[in-house]
Protein backbone atom coordinates (compact mmCIF):
# COMPACT_ATOMS: atom_id res chain seq x y z
CA UNK A 1 0.00 0.00 0.00
CA UNK A 2 2.77 2.64 0.98
CA UNK A 3 5.26 1.45 -1.67
CA UNK A 4 1.93 1.97 -3.85
CA UNK A 5 1.70 5.66 -2.74
CA UNK A 6 4.97 6.33 -2.66
CA UNK A 7 5.16 5.13 -6.45
CA UNK A 8 2.36 7.59 -7.94
CA UNK A 9 4.22 9.80 -6.04
CA UNK A 10 7.52 9.70 -8.07
CA UNK A 11 6.21 9.21 -10.95
CA UNK A 12 4.19 12.28 -10.61
CA UNK A 13 7.34 14.31 -9.63
CA UNK A 14 8.69 12.46 -12.78
CA UNK A 15 6.23 13.59 -14.92
CA UNK A 16 7.00 17.05 -14.11
CA UNK A 17 10.66 16.93 -14.21
CA UNK A 18 10.79 14.81 -17.27
CA UNK A 19 11.44 17.81 -19.78
CA UNK A 20 13.83 19.86 -17.71
CA UNK A 21 15.57 16.45 -17.67
CA UNK A 22 15.14 15.26 -21.51
CA UNK A 23 15.10 18.61 -23.09
CA UNK A 24 18.99 19.23 -23.00
CA UNK A 25 19.69 15.85 -24.06
CA UNK A 26 18.79 16.41 -28.12
CA UNK A 27 16.19 19.37 -28.42
CA UNK A 28 18.87 22.33 -26.60
CA UNK A 29 21.81 20.26 -26.18
CA UNK A 30 24.32 22.69 -24.78
CA UNK A 31 27.04 21.79 -26.89
CA UNK A 32 25.43 21.91 -30.75
CA UNK A 33 22.63 24.21 -30.04
CA UNK A 34 23.82 26.58 -27.45
CA UNK A 35 27.04 26.60 -27.94
CA UNK A 36 27.95 26.07 -24.75
CA UNK A 37 31.09 24.15 -22.92
CA UNK A 38 32.73 23.38 -26.09
CA UNK A 39 36.18 23.90 -24.73
CA UNK A 40 37.34 20.62 -23.06
CA UNK A 41 34.46 18.95 -25.30
CA UNK A 42 37.13 18.97 -28.35
CA UNK A 43 40.32 18.74 -26.61
CA UNK A 44 39.54 15.70 -24.11
CA UNK A 45 37.81 13.20 -26.84
CA UNK A 46 40.34 11.30 -28.49
CA UNK A 47 40.28 8.56 -26.37
CA UNK A 48 36.91 7.24 -25.04
CA UNK A 49 38.40 6.54 -21.32
CA UNK A 50 39.23 10.67 -21.08
CA UNK A 51 35.99 11.36 -22.19
CA UNK A 52 34.17 8.94 -20.13
CA UNK A 53 35.81 10.70 -16.95
CA UNK A 54 35.70 14.09 -17.88
CA UNK A 55 31.56 13.46 -18.80
CA UNK A 56 31.32 12.37 -15.19
CA UNK A 57 33.33 14.58 -13.31
CA UNK A 58 31.31 17.66 -15.67
CA UNK A 59 27.97 15.88 -14.75
CA UNK A 60 28.51 15.77 -11.05
CA UNK A 61 29.87 19.35 -11.03
CA UNK A 62 26.82 21.22 -12.91
CA UNK A 63 24.65 19.14 -11.05
CA UNK A 64 26.28 19.13 -7.31
CA UNK A 65 26.52 23.35 -8.39
CA UNK A 66 22.71 23.66 -9.66
CA UNK A 67 21.42 21.95 -5.93
CA UNK A 68 23.74 23.89 -3.97
CA UNK A 69 22.95 27.58 -5.48
CA UNK A 70 19.11 26.80 -5.87
CA UNK A 71 19.38 25.89 -2.03
CA UNK A 72 20.91 29.55 -1.22
CA UNK A 73 18.92 31.39 -4.27
CA UNK A 74 17.62 33.57 -2.06
CA UNK A 75 20.47 34.85 -0.31
CA UNK A 76 22.65 35.28 -2.35
CA UNK A 77 22.80 39.51 -3.30
CA UNK A 78 22.14 40.14 -6.94
CA UNK A 79 25.41 42.48 -7.33
CA UNK A 80 27.89 39.81 -6.20
CA UNK A 81 25.91 36.67 -7.14
CA UNK A 82 28.98 35.67 -10.23
CA UNK A 83 31.87 35.71 -7.47
CA UNK A 84 29.08 33.54 -5.32
CA UNK A 85 28.31 31.06 -8.15
CA UNK A 86 32.34 31.24 -9.20
CA UNK A 87 33.06 30.29 -5.73
CA UNK A 88 31.12 27.54 -5.17
CA UNK A 89 31.83 25.85 -8.55
CA UNK A 90 35.56 26.50 -8.13
CA UNK A 91 35.29 24.49 -4.66
CA UNK A 92 33.38 21.29 -5.85
CA UNK A 93 36.15 21.18 -9.39
CA UNK A 94 38.99 21.39 -6.15
CA UNK A 95 37.12 18.40 -4.54
CA UNK A 96 36.26 16.58 -8.05
CA UNK A 97 40.05 16.99 -8.97
CA UNK A 98 41.45 16.09 -5.46
CA UNK A 99 39.19 12.91 -5.85
CA UNK A 100 40.46 11.95 -9.36
CA UNK A 101 44.24 11.99 -8.15
CA UNK A 102 43.49 9.97 -5.36
CA UNK A 103 41.04 7.27 -7.55
CA UNK A 104 42.59 7.60 -11.11
CA UNK A 105 46.18 8.94 -11.02
CA UNK A 106 46.78 8.35 -14.58
CA UNK A 107 44.17 9.93 -15.95
CA UNK A 108 43.86 13.31 -14.14
CA UNK A 109 47.43 13.06 -15.63
CA UNK A 110 46.43 12.93 -18.86
CA UNK A 111 43.30 15.49 -18.70
CA UNK A 112 46.10 17.80 -17.01
CA UNK A 113 44.47 21.30 -17.00
CA UNK A 114 40.95 20.87 -18.43
CA UNK A 115 39.67 19.19 -15.18
CA UNK A 116 40.70 22.59 -13.49
CA UNK A 117 39.04 24.64 -16.71
CA UNK A 118 35.54 23.09 -15.69
CA UNK A 119 35.54 26.15 -12.95
CA UNK A 120 35.27 28.36 -16.82
CA UNK A 121 33.11 25.72 -18.68
CA UNK A 122 30.25 27.79 -19.77
CA UNK A 123 27.55 24.99 -18.97
CA UNK A 124 28.37 25.15 -15.26
CA UNK A 125 27.67 29.01 -15.33
CA UNK A 126 25.21 29.40 -17.81
CA UNK A 127 22.78 27.04 -16.08
CA UNK A 128 23.65 28.51 -12.51
CA UNK A 129 23.20 31.72 -13.63
CA UNK A 130 20.20 31.03 -16.09
CA UNK A 131 18.23 28.62 -14.01
CA UNK A 132 19.49 27.55 -10.48
CA UNK A 133 19.07 30.88 -9.44
CA UNK A 134 15.49 31.25 -10.16
CA UNK A 135 14.15 27.84 -9.61
CA UNK A 136 14.07 25.19 -6.82
CA UNK A 137 16.84 22.70 -5.51
CA UNK A 138 14.79 19.86 -7.19
CA UNK A 139 13.95 20.80 -10.19
CA UNK A 140 17.92 22.83 -10.59
CA UNK A 141 18.97 19.34 -9.75
CA UNK A 142 17.46 17.38 -12.52
CA UNK A 143 18.17 20.64 -14.84
CA UNK A 144 21.96 20.02 -13.67
CA UNK A 145 21.58 16.67 -14.51
CA UNK A 146 20.08 16.74 -17.90
CA UNK A 147 22.49 19.32 -19.24
CA UNK A 148 25.57 16.99 -17.98
CA UNK A 149 24.37 13.72 -19.48
CA UNK A 150 23.63 16.32 -22.94
CA UNK A 151 27.13 16.95 -23.03
CA UNK A 152 28.16 14.01 -21.92
CA UNK A 153 26.43 12.14 -25.18
CA UNK A 154 28.04 14.33 -27.58
CA UNK A 155 31.76 13.64 -25.59
CA UNK A 156 30.88 10.05 -25.65
CA UNK A 157 29.83 10.17 -29.21
CA UNK A 158 32.88 11.81 -30.29
CA UNK A 159 35.36 10.37 -28.54
CA UNK A 160 33.86 6.62 -29.90
CA UNK A 161 34.72 8.45 -33.26
CA UNK A 162 37.56 9.40 -32.45
CA UNK A 163 39.22 6.67 -31.01
CA UNK A 164 37.54 3.68 -32.91
CA UNK A 165 38.77 5.00 -36.24
CA UNK A 166 41.89 6.77 -35.21
CA UNK A 167 43.50 4.11 -33.28
CA UNK A 168 41.55 1.07 -34.17
CA UNK A 169 39.82 0.83 -30.48
CA UNK A 170 37.93 1.08 -27.84
CA UNK A 171 38.61 2.06 -24.46
CA UNK A 172 42.01 0.63 -24.97
CA UNK A 173 40.62 -2.79 -26.55
CA UNK A 174 41.52 -3.30 -30.05
CA UNK A 175 38.16 -3.75 -31.88
CA UNK A 176 39.30 -2.71 -35.59
CA UNK A 177 42.62 -5.44 -35.28
CA UNK A 178 45.12 -2.80 -36.86
CA UNK A 179 47.70 -3.93 -39.96
CA UNK A 180 50.66 -3.79 -37.66
CA UNK A 181 49.36 -6.35 -35.98
CA UNK A 182 48.39 -8.22 -38.52
CA UNK A 183 45.23 -7.22 -38.90
CA UNK A 184 43.16 -5.46 -42.10
CA UNK A 185 42.82 -1.74 -40.16
CA UNK A 186 44.82 1.25 -41.29
CA UNK A 187 44.04 4.01 -39.00
CA UNK A 188 43.27 7.00 -39.74
CA UNK A 189 45.56 9.27 -38.10
CA UNK A 190 44.10 12.51 -38.59
CA UNK A 191 41.12 11.83 -36.43
CA UNK A 192 43.87 11.90 -33.26
CA UNK A 193 44.91 14.87 -34.67
CA UNK A 194 42.90 18.58 -32.77
CA UNK A 195 41.36 19.55 -36.40
CA UNK A 196 39.40 16.16 -36.78
CA UNK A 197 37.34 17.32 -33.55
CA UNK A 198 36.33 20.16 -35.14
CA UNK A 199 35.20 18.43 -37.92
CA UNK A 200 33.16 15.94 -36.07
CA UNK A 201 31.40 18.26 -34.24
CA UNK A 202 30.61 20.16 -37.80
CA UNK A 203 29.08 17.06 -39.06
CA UNK A 204 27.02 16.13 -36.01
CA UNK A 205 25.48 19.77 -36.00
CA UNK A 206 24.70 18.77 -39.60
CA UNK A 207 22.86 15.24 -38.54
CA UNK A 208 20.68 16.09 -35.84
CA UNK A 209 19.79 19.63 -38.06
CA UNK A 210 18.49 17.50 -40.82
CA UNK A 211 16.99 14.69 -38.08
CA UNK A 212 15.05 17.69 -36.53
CA UNK A 213 14.97 20.95 -39.08
CA UNK A 214 13.87 23.30 -36.66
CA UNK A 215 16.96 23.75 -35.32
CA UNK A 216 18.12 25.10 -38.67
CA UNK A 217 19.56 28.94 -38.36
CA UNK A 218 18.34 31.00 -40.74
CA UNK A 219 20.88 32.58 -43.21
CA UNK A 220 22.14 36.23 -43.43
CA UNK A 221 21.90 36.45 -47.01
CA UNK A 222 20.03 34.63 -49.78
CA UNK A 223 21.72 33.59 -52.78
CA UNK A 224 19.58 34.50 -55.44
CA UNK A 225 19.86 32.69 -59.17
CA UNK A 226 22.57 34.73 -61.42
CA UNK A 227 20.75 36.38 -64.45
CA UNK A 228 19.74 33.48 -67.48
CA UNK A 229 20.29 31.13 -65.03
CA UNK A 230 16.70 28.45 -64.57
CA UNK A 231 15.80 29.29 -60.75
CA UNK B 1 66.85 35.05 -24.97
CA UNK B 2 66.74 32.75 -27.76
CA UNK B 3 64.87 29.67 -25.74
CA UNK B 4 62.48 33.11 -24.72
CA UNK B 5 61.71 33.73 -28.38
CA UNK B 6 61.11 30.37 -29.35
CA UNK B 7 58.57 29.92 -26.22
CA UNK B 8 56.76 33.07 -28.08
CA UNK B 9 56.90 31.61 -31.34
CA UNK B 10 56.00 28.43 -29.88
CA UNK B 11 52.64 29.68 -28.06
CA UNK B 12 51.71 31.60 -30.74
CA UNK B 13 51.76 29.36 -33.60
CA UNK B 14 52.03 25.99 -32.84
CA UNK B 15 50.26 25.58 -29.29
CA UNK B 16 47.87 28.54 -29.96
CA UNK B 17 45.17 28.27 -27.36
CA UNK B 18 42.13 28.10 -29.69
CA UNK B 19 42.70 26.08 -32.45
CA UNK B 20 44.92 23.46 -30.83
CA UNK B 21 43.83 23.08 -27.38
CA UNK B 22 40.56 24.81 -28.14
CA UNK B 23 40.41 27.03 -25.35
CA UNK B 24 38.55 30.01 -25.04
CA UNK B 25 35.88 28.56 -27.46
CA UNK B 26 32.55 29.91 -26.49
CA UNK B 27 33.60 33.28 -27.20
CA UNK B 28 35.78 32.31 -30.37
CA UNK B 29 32.35 31.28 -32.09
CA UNK B 30 30.02 33.53 -30.50
CA UNK B 31 31.77 36.90 -31.12
CA UNK B 32 33.70 36.08 -34.27
CA UNK B 33 31.14 37.79 -37.24
CA UNK B 34 32.41 40.95 -37.32
CA UNK B 35 35.98 41.91 -38.03
CA UNK B 36 35.90 44.93 -35.79
CA UNK B 37 34.39 43.07 -32.59
CA UNK B 38 37.14 40.53 -33.31
CA UNK B 39 39.90 42.85 -33.03
CA UNK B 40 38.03 44.86 -30.15
CA UNK B 41 37.73 41.26 -28.01
CA UNK B 42 41.60 39.69 -29.28
CA UNK B 43 43.13 42.44 -27.64
CA UNK B 44 41.22 42.42 -24.77
CA UNK B 45 42.64 38.94 -24.53
CA UNK B 46 45.64 39.55 -25.04
CA UNK B 47 46.46 41.96 -22.30
CA UNK B 48 44.54 40.30 -19.74
CA UNK B 49 46.42 37.55 -20.28
CA UNK B 50 49.98 39.44 -20.45
CA UNK B 51 49.08 40.76 -16.78
CA UNK B 52 47.19 37.54 -15.10
CA UNK B 53 49.54 34.27 -16.17
CA UNK B 54 52.71 36.67 -14.47
CA UNK B 55 50.41 37.59 -11.34
CA UNK B 56 49.27 33.78 -10.92
CA UNK B 57 52.80 32.73 -11.36
CA UNK B 58 53.87 35.11 -8.35
CA UNK B 59 51.05 34.30 -6.36
CA UNK B 60 52.28 30.17 -7.18
CA UNK B 61 55.72 30.85 -6.69
CA UNK B 62 55.61 32.19 -3.09
CA UNK B 63 52.05 31.54 -1.61
CA UNK B 64 50.65 28.20 -3.15
CA UNK B 65 53.20 25.86 -4.08
CA UNK B 66 54.51 22.78 -1.74
CA UNK B 67 57.26 24.66 0.34
CA UNK B 68 56.72 28.26 -0.80
CA UNK B 69 55.60 29.26 2.29
CA UNK B 70 58.93 28.83 3.82
CA UNK B 71 59.84 32.79 3.76
CA UNK B 72 57.35 33.19 6.60
CA UNK B 73 58.90 30.17 8.43
CA UNK B 74 56.34 27.24 7.25
CA UNK B 75 58.40 24.98 5.29
CA UNK B 76 55.80 22.65 5.15
CA UNK B 77 52.46 23.60 4.35
CA UNK B 78 51.13 22.89 0.68
CA UNK B 79 48.47 24.97 -0.75
CA UNK B 80 48.64 23.86 -4.07
CA UNK B 81 44.96 22.95 -3.89
CA UNK B 82 44.03 26.28 -3.86
CA UNK B 83 45.05 27.09 -7.18
CA UNK B 84 41.90 26.84 -9.12
CA UNK B 85 40.20 28.93 -6.50
CA UNK B 86 43.29 31.50 -6.62
CA UNK B 87 43.58 31.72 -10.12
CA UNK B 88 39.88 32.47 -10.98
CA UNK B 89 39.93 34.88 -7.94
CA UNK B 90 42.99 36.68 -9.48
CA UNK B 91 41.76 37.01 -12.69
CA UNK B 92 38.54 38.03 -11.75
CA UNK B 93 40.14 41.17 -9.49
CA UNK B 94 42.21 41.75 -12.18
CA UNK B 95 39.87 42.25 -15.05
CA UNK B 96 37.47 43.98 -12.64
CA UNK B 97 40.30 46.39 -11.71
CA UNK B 98 41.40 47.07 -15.61
CA UNK B 99 37.90 47.75 -15.88
CA UNK B 100 38.06 50.96 -13.79
CA UNK B 101 41.36 51.93 -14.32
CA UNK B 102 40.54 52.18 -18.05
CA UNK B 103 37.23 53.78 -17.28
CA UNK B 104 39.11 56.22 -15.49
CA UNK B 105 41.87 57.33 -17.39
CA UNK B 106 41.22 56.30 -20.96
CA UNK B 107 37.65 56.47 -21.48
CA UNK B 108 37.89 56.27 -24.91
CA UNK B 109 39.55 52.72 -24.98
CA UNK B 110 37.03 51.76 -22.06
CA UNK B 111 34.11 52.31 -24.56
CA UNK B 112 35.76 49.99 -27.28
CA UNK B 113 37.02 46.99 -24.79
CA UNK B 114 34.32 47.65 -22.25
CA UNK B 115 31.68 45.23 -23.23
CA UNK B 116 34.78 42.58 -23.57
CA UNK B 117 36.01 43.19 -20.26
CA UNK B 118 32.96 40.56 -18.21
CA UNK B 119 33.41 37.96 -20.75
CA UNK B 120 36.64 37.56 -20.28
CA UNK B 121 36.41 36.42 -16.55
CA UNK B 122 34.69 33.08 -18.17
CA UNK B 123 37.00 32.47 -21.00
CA UNK B 124 38.97 29.75 -20.55
CA UNK B 125 41.96 31.04 -22.87
CA UNK B 126 42.80 32.78 -20.14
CA UNK B 127 42.44 30.52 -16.64
CA UNK B 128 44.09 27.98 -19.22
CA UNK B 129 46.92 29.95 -19.72
CA UNK B 130 47.76 30.17 -15.77
CA UNK B 131 46.71 26.60 -15.79
CA UNK B 132 49.55 25.47 -18.50
CA UNK B 133 51.53 28.06 -16.87
CA UNK B 134 51.91 26.29 -13.61
CA UNK B 135 51.62 22.92 -14.89
CA UNK B 136 55.01 23.68 -17.03
CA UNK B 137 56.95 25.02 -14.08
CA UNK B 138 57.65 28.53 -16.22
CA UNK B 139 59.81 30.94 -14.48
CA UNK B 140 58.70 34.65 -14.09
CA UNK B 141 60.41 35.73 -17.29
CA UNK B 142 58.80 32.74 -19.23
CA UNK B 143 55.46 33.18 -17.87
CA UNK B 144 55.12 37.23 -19.00
CA UNK B 145 56.45 36.15 -22.94
CA UNK B 146 53.69 33.13 -22.71
CA UNK B 147 51.50 35.28 -21.51
CA UNK B 148 52.11 37.85 -24.53
CA UNK B 149 52.54 35.33 -26.98
CA UNK B 150 48.96 32.67 -26.13
CA UNK B 151 47.36 36.07 -25.98
CA UNK B 152 48.66 37.48 -28.76
CA UNK B 153 48.14 34.13 -30.86
CA UNK B 154 44.45 33.98 -29.45
CA UNK B 155 43.86 37.59 -30.95
CA UNK B 156 45.46 35.85 -34.37
CA UNK B 157 43.16 32.84 -34.59
CA UNK B 158 39.56 34.72 -33.48
CA UNK B 159 40.67 37.76 -36.08
CA UNK B 160 41.63 35.62 -38.74
CA UNK B 161 38.26 33.40 -37.94
CA UNK B 162 36.54 37.09 -38.31
CA UNK B 163 37.56 37.49 -41.51
CA UNK B 164 36.99 34.11 -43.14
CA UNK B 165 33.53 34.43 -41.50
CA UNK B 166 32.20 38.05 -43.15
CA UNK B 167 33.13 36.22 -46.24
CA UNK B 168 31.36 33.41 -45.55
CA UNK B 169 28.11 34.69 -45.53
CA UNK B 170 27.86 35.23 -49.32
CA UNK B 171 28.30 31.20 -49.57
CA UNK B 172 25.56 29.01 -50.10
CA UNK B 173 26.09 26.88 -47.35
CA UNK B 174 23.62 23.18 -46.74
CA UNK B 175 20.80 24.24 -44.68
CA UNK B 176 21.74 21.93 -41.62
CA UNK B 177 25.28 23.20 -41.68
CA UNK B 178 24.36 27.29 -41.63
CA UNK B 179 26.00 29.05 -38.84
CA UNK B 180 27.30 26.96 -36.28
CA UNK B 181 28.28 24.00 -38.42
CA UNK B 182 30.07 25.68 -41.11
CA UNK B 183 31.94 27.93 -38.53
CA UNK B 184 32.78 24.60 -36.78
CA UNK B 185 34.64 23.43 -40.42
CA UNK B 186 35.91 26.25 -40.86
CA UNK B 187 37.93 26.36 -37.53
CA UNK B 188 38.54 22.91 -38.41
CA UNK B 189 40.53 23.72 -41.60
CA UNK B 190 42.05 26.70 -39.93
CA UNK B 191 43.39 24.03 -37.01
CA UNK B 192 44.72 22.32 -39.65
CA UNK B 193 46.61 25.21 -41.00
CA UNK B 194 48.05 26.08 -37.79
CA UNK B 195 49.29 22.28 -37.30
CA UNK B 196 51.97 23.08 -40.38
CA UNK B 197 53.76 25.26 -38.01
CA UNK B 198 54.42 22.24 -35.93
CA UNK B 199 57.34 21.43 -37.32
CA UNK B 200 59.21 24.70 -36.77
CA UNK B 201 62.32 24.21 -34.37
CA UNK B 202 64.08 27.67 -33.02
Amino acid sequence: MSDEIQAVEEEFDFEKVKPVLVEPLVDNNPIILQVLGICSALAVTSQLSTALIMSIALTSVVTASNTAIAVIRNHIPASIRIIVQMTIIASLVIVVDQILKAVAYDISKQLSVFVGLIITNCIVMGRAEAFAMQNPPLASFFDGLGNGLGYSLILIAVAVVRELFGSGSLLGVEILPLVKNGGWYEPNGLLLLPPSAFFIIGLLIWAVRTWKPKQVEAPDFRILPAHGEVA
Amino acid sequence: MEALISLFVKSVFIENLALAFFLGMCTFLAVSKRIATAIGLGIAVMVVQTLTVPANHLIHAYLLKEGALSWIGLPDVDLSFLVYLASIGVIAAIVQILEMVLDRFFPALYNALGIFLPLITVNCAILGGSLFMIEREYNLAESVVYGIGSGFGWALAITAMAGIREKLKYSDVPAGLQGLGITFITAGLMSLGFMAFSGIQL
